[in-house]
């Protein structure tokens, strides 16, 4: 007899034998929020620091958990379970998980100046009990790996997040260049330190160290462009407008 | 404090080639020795590079990392880096990672020379 449960159809992303997830050809996204503006997810490939188009970077950012005894397994556990709750106020993280496991698919909406979100995603790619990793969609701000992560150093536990991250096309790159996207992106990993280490009761000072691992351009990758998560969540944003306001009225009537 | 658990062995197929052969894991801890490996067959002048996976335990994604900055390396001595031994776990992982695009992988060392020395 056929087995048609839903329940039990393997999800194709998730290899269960694996801390890693399996190779994907396009994103899916399923099963998020109705409040989520859900754009430049679905149907893009992942795209990595090798598919970027700016100089490469290395940034990481830690925060020492002095005076308290927590382990590195408990950090992340509560990481995973509670991602968004560190984030900066105004980005959101709409998973269909209540945890972060390999293979799952989450869509970000990102605030940037002038009041406007940006509308792009991660997946999964690596989980285990003490680091897991985002690799980001194309036309993300960056070509890159994510890893979050917790180890033991000189009796505390250290909570670190390590991006190795290239500007997906010449107008994150641009950002860049002017310091407008390094300081968004530090100030958000800060701030994210911060927030963790507020949750484990130590008034916590994140440090960060920046390198440069490639200063050459990928000149072949410029036509990344063309899927700028930026400009096209600019120009979807008065619809999304528009549908959220109608979502709200529908809600109110009833 | 976890500890590295990587053994790395540089190995000269000729001039222009060499491999390096690596057992066990490769994650953050595993970076000086494959940077120090690396840094000798720079210093040696060969412009090919194997990698020999084939007894390689696990790899974690700061391992993909360190396989990265490796290549960039590379890249900028115009040296290339070539990959075998993997088997269908690791090269399902170089595939969603997209290294595969940067890391030419071969069923073994043969066919790795053959192409190196094109």
């Amino acid at each position: 007899m056929e087995n048609t449960d839903p329940e039990s159809t393997p999800d194709p992303t998730i290899d269960k034998n694996s801390n890693w997830a399996l190779p994907v050809d396009k994103l899916v996204v399923s099963n998020i929020s109705p409040d989520a503006l859900n754009l430049n997810v679905n149907g893009r490939q992942l795209a990595g620091p090798m598919q970027g188009f700016g100089q490469l970077w290395q940034k990481t950012y830690q925060v020492r958990l002095s005076g308290v005894v927590v382990t590195p397994e408990e950090v992340i556990r509560i990481w995973k379970a509670n991602f968004e709750q560190f984030w900066p106020p105004g980005n959101k993280f709409f998973g269909p998980f209540t945890s972060i496991s390999p293979g799952e698919i989450a869509v970000l909406n990102l605030a940037m100046p002038g009041g406007l979100k940006l509308s792009t995603g991660v997946m999964v790619i690596y989980a285990d009990e003490v680091s897991f990793t985002f690799m980001c969609p194309e036309g993300h701000i960056f070509g890159a790996w994510i890893t979050f992560s917790a180890f033991e150093e000189d009796n505390a536990t250290v909570a670190q997040v390590q991006a190795l991250v290239r500007a997906n096309d010449p107008i994150y790159e641009l950002s860049l260049r002017l310091g407008i996207g390094h300081r968004i992106e530090d100030r958000f990993w800060l701030y994210t330190l911060r927030s963790l280490s507020e949750h484990f009761g130590v008034q916590g000072f994140p440090q960060h160290h920046v390198s440069l691992i490639d200063p050459r351009m990928q000149w072949s990758n410029a036509r990344n462009i063309w899927l700028n998560a930026g400009v096209r969540s600019v120009l979807a944003a008065p619809v999304h407008g528009v549908r959220q306001a109608y979502r709200r009225f529908m809600r109110n009537r009833q | 404090m976890a500890k590295s658990n990587v053994s790395l062995n540089v190995r000269k197929i000729d001039n222009n080639i060499q491999a390096i052969d690596i057992a066990g894991e490769i994650n953050s801890f595993a970076e000086n020795a494959l940077m120090d490996a690396y840094s000798s067959i720079s210093a040696s002048g060969a412009r090919v590079i194997l990698l020999n996976f084939s007894k390689l335990e696990y790899m974690n994604s700061s391992g993909i990392g360190l396989l990265v900055t490796m290549l960039i390396r590379a890249s900028r001595q115009k040296q290339r880096i070539m990959a075998y031994g993997l088997n269908d776990h690791y090269r399902q992982i170089f595939e969603l990672t997209r290294l595969n695009e940067a890391i030419i992988i071969f069923p073994n060392e043969g066919t790795a020379i053959e192409a190196a020395k094109k």
